[in-house]
């Protein structure tokens, strides 16, 4: 019966989409990073182009591939060719690829990417570093489908793990679920199959299930890129959940700054519930299953679970000792089961291939894959997938290419606020959800912010305190006063105010609130200043001892300077560039900068031709000029 | 005008029943609407719940989402999370408070220009990220601030230059 059903769903995707086969097929990655860089006008330009030559191709939105740095990205199917993906394409690019490969059959290599199946005239994904490293499961179709058509996710198998769950005996999921080893990818890494079969055994009227998308570490983008590319994914997951703990009721929270993530949801539900994959009786089985989104509404503290709970109960999303925990007593006191949307994802992945093939990805103890967000200071900017496992040198030196323009690696931030900076002589470690206890920090949901030489530590743990600082929702004392000081005291230190014994202080205060907060966000704040203190203690040390920034970041410790030798006082560029009217010309046509006025926004530093590269940034600040 | 807020605040609450699983849903969807939760609308919610006041008042004040006052006719939002700030995000909006002499979460007394900060919107590996009236822009740099704060200034003054030419002064007390 439900196999039936699913077929039956299954062949009218088929032959839809099998008739646009013949047709070139020019797709457009729209999501948030594309978008942001233009990937609209992008998408007008082409239909345009289109339209006015009358060329006879589809057009299509798609997700995120991945490859943000090379945003935005177009990818062309035309009948012939191998499939070719172009990065950094505008409008004007756009218009050529229309006209020059769909009209004269050129399929302009000079700006192509990759090809994405093999071939004998152009490489493919795999075949650059970031391929050799990835191993994709959940990001399989990202990029590569169209997010708000549910025919293309059937035609790759998608809901075959639904129909397959539900003619299993609930019992039987949750047993496969934990066979597979999945942890929970919303950064704790909780055994997934264990907290199924507590949700599951747990006695209850209603019991609810809720997709995690609160995504609250700044930086990290991996569940907004999954549900603006693969929404039916999490989906499918969240119902073969519901129908393994026996729930009916279920939501998506997703945070008030995705507004893509949300429609694309959106119109994911009402596809799946159209096609009978959500509502009453699914696939025609005595299962039924409702699915809502909740909007989250910019508060960071509300991806934890109890303070998500709160919020979807109208009240301030604060936290709440556990136990009892959600699975057993959640939203309205019900039985509640709450997973990370990613942990969700690999669901149907697990169900279609097995367990044990699961298990045999990754480490031992975190068998599968792990979703990065790449961003700050790394070339190749955006999502990777790669094996549990993979050290953070392959991830950032080899899926990542590497350092922005050649610069020196010297740190990375993994984790988020609750994380914790690593140096380069942690790069060779392996990375799961146990191996980066040790060393001070923790995988977290997959957020990495690489720094390099001009980033300062100091700084950077004073800007994730000021961050769990606002966010602390003031409930308990150590986190709400413990975080202030905290942060007062690495103010001052960066602003050249730091006294002896700052130091010490710092450390026993953040140990203090770490063992003193109530929940996770309290209990990890102390990270980022432990780790930079067990790190890069020496750079601490020059800002309180000499009034020095090692990384020539601070700004109360930095001055700019115009070198009179190199300035080559008839070019005039630093001066317009300023914009607080702090450079002046002397009699003798030099440059100077008058100090009082600067505002050290670093952009004479930038102006200043390459061929002089007279203007300096110097601390600690030097008498006179 | 008070009467208006207040048939707009009644449309909305009849699309939500009141229970209180549904006091967010309501206050986003009034933001929306207004573009921030005057007093007035969130008594009216709060009588409409069946709750005290200051019930609504602390929900709407814990969540960062929520404006107590009127945004500007243009909404900056400068990105400062961990990504945005490595990569230059304070400087933008650094930028953005010069060129308007306003603060974050202020709005210029023309009401022309709101300027706010956000935690991340997740666009990261575009840094540093402004969102300008709800449209996410990657790589701005300060450049590019004054471009935009030019593009909307001279926006705003064909929007006010071909209504009827009043002699003397006419137009915008602030000029464009
Ligand atoms: C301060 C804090 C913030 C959190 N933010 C998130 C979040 O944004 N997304 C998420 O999935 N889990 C977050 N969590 C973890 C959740 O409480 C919960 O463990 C998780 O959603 C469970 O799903 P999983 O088992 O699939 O990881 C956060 C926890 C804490 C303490
Ligand atoms: S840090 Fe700015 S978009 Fe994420």
């Amino acid at each position: 019966m439900v196999h039936e059903a699913y077929r039956r769903l299954r062949r009218q995707a088929e032959e839809k989409l099998a008739a646009r086969q013949k047709r070139p097929l020019i797709m457009v990655g729209t999501a948030t990073c594309g978008r942001a860089a233009g990937a609209l006008n992008v998408l007008a330009a082409v239909k345009e182009e289109v339209a006015r030559n009358g060329i006879d191709a589809a057009i299509a939105e798609v997700g995120c591939l991945g490859h943000c740095y090379a945003e935005p990205l177009v990818i062309i199917r035309h009948p012939g060719f191998p499939s070719l993906c172009y990065g950094w394409v505008d409008e004007d690019k756009a218009r050529r690829l229309v006209v020059d490969f769909l009209q004269h059959g050129d399929p302009c290599f000079d700006f192509a990417l990759a090809a994405l199946e093999p071939n004998d005239l152009f490489p493919t994904f795999a075949e650059y570093p970031r391929g050799v490293y990835e191993k994709r499961i959940i990001l399989a179709l990202c990029g590569l489908i169209d997010p708000e058509d549910i025919d293309q996710y059937l035609v790759h198998d998608g809901y075959a793990a639904l129909a397959q769950a539900l003619t299993m005996a609930p019992e039987r999921v949750v047993a496969e679920i934990k066979e597979a080893g999945l942890r929970g990818r919303g950064g704790a890494g909780f055994p997934t199959g264990i907290k199924w079969e507590v949700c599951r055994r747990a006695p209850g009227q209603a019991k609810y299930v809720i997709g995690n998308a609160d995504e609250g570490d700044p930086g990290a983008f991996m569940d907004r890129a999954l549900l603006e590319s693969d929404p039916h994914q999490v989906l499918e997951g969240l119902a073969i959940a519901a129908y393994a703990v026996g729930a009916r009721q279920g939501y998506v929270y997703v945070r008030a700054e995705y507004p893509l993530a949300v429609a694309r949801l959106q119109k994911a539900i009402s596809q799946a519930r159209a096609r009978g994959l959500l509502g009453q009786s699914v696939l025609g089985s005595n299962f039924s299953f409702e699915l809502e989104i909740f909007q989250g509404s910019g508060a960071f503290v509300c991806g934890e679970e109890t303070a998500l709970i709160a919020s979807m109960e109208g009240r301030p999303g604060i936290p709440e000792p556990r136990p009892p925990y959600p699975a057993e007593y959640g939203l309205h006191g019900q039985p509640t089961l709450i997973n990370n949307v990613k942990t969700l994802a690999y669901v149907p992945h697990i169900l279609r291939h097995g367990a044990a093939w699961f298990r045999r990805i990754g480490t031992p103890g975190s068998p599968g894959t792990a979703v990065f967000a790449l961003a700050g200071k790394v070339a190749q900017t955006g999502l990777v997938e790669v094996p549990m496992g993979t050290t953070l040198r392959d991830l950032i030196f080899g899926a990542g290419n590497g350092i922005k323009e050649d610069k020196k690696f010297k740190a990375v931030q993994i984790g988020g606020p609750s994380g914790g900076c690593l140096p380069d002589t942690a790069l060779d470690l392996p990375i799961d959800f146990d191996s980066l206890q040790e060393a001070g920090a923790m995988m977290g949901s997959g957020g990495l912010v690489v720094l390099d030489e001009d980033d300062c530590m100091v700084e950077v743990a004073r800007y994730f305190l000021e961050f769990t600082q606002k966010e602390s929702c003031g409930k308990c004392t150590f986190c709400r006063l413990g975080t202030k000081h905290l942060l007062d005291r690495l103010t001052a230190i960066t602003r050249g105010k730091g006294k002896d014994g700052d130091l010490e202080f710092l450390q026993e205060l953040a140990e203090d609130v770490r063992e003193g907060s109530l929940c996770g966000l309290g209990k990890t704040a102390p990270n980022p200043v432990l780790t930079t203190l067990r790190y890069f203690y020496h750079e601490y040390e020059a800002h309180v001892r000499e009034g020095r920034c090692p990384a020539l970041a601070c700004k109360d410790l930095i001055a700019y300077y115009i070198v009179p030798e190199k300035c080559s006082k008839l070019c005039n560029v630093c001066l317009g560039s300023c914009p607080a009217e702090a450079v002046q010309t002397r009699p003798d046509l030099l440059k100077v900068i008058v100090q009082e006025k600067c505002v050290k926004c670093n952009s004479c530093l930038v102006a200043c031709p390459p061929q002089y590269r007279a203007v300096v940034k110097l601390s600690p600040p030097q008498d006179g000029t | 005008m008070e009467e208006q807020l207040h048939a707009a605040v009644a449309a909305i609450l009849r699309q939500y029943d009141h229970r209180r699983g549904n006091l967010l849903p309501v206050l986003q969807a009034v933001q929306a609407r207004l573009g921030y939760l005057p007093p007035e609308a969130m008594e009216q919610i709060a009588s409409a719940f069946g709750v005290p006041p200051v019930d609504v008042y602390s929900v709407a004040t814990f969540y960062a989402q929520f404006r107590l006052k009127p945004p500007g006719r243009h909404q900056f939002k400068v990105c400062l999370g961990t990504a945005c700030h490595l990569m230059g995000g304070h400087t933008v909006l650094d930028c953005f408070e010069r060129r308007l002499g306003i603060k974050e979460g202020e709005t210029t007394p023309d009401r022309e220009f709101g300027l706010e900060r956000v935690a991340c919107v997740g666009c990261c590996a575009l840094a540093p990220v402004v969102v300008v009236d709800g449209r996410v822009e990657g790589r701005v740099s300060p450049t590019r601030v004054d471009g935009l704060l030019l593009s909307f200034s001279l926006e705003k003054s064909r929007r006010e230059t071909p209504a009827t030419p009043t002699n003397g002064g006419g137009g915008s007390p602030y000029g464009a």
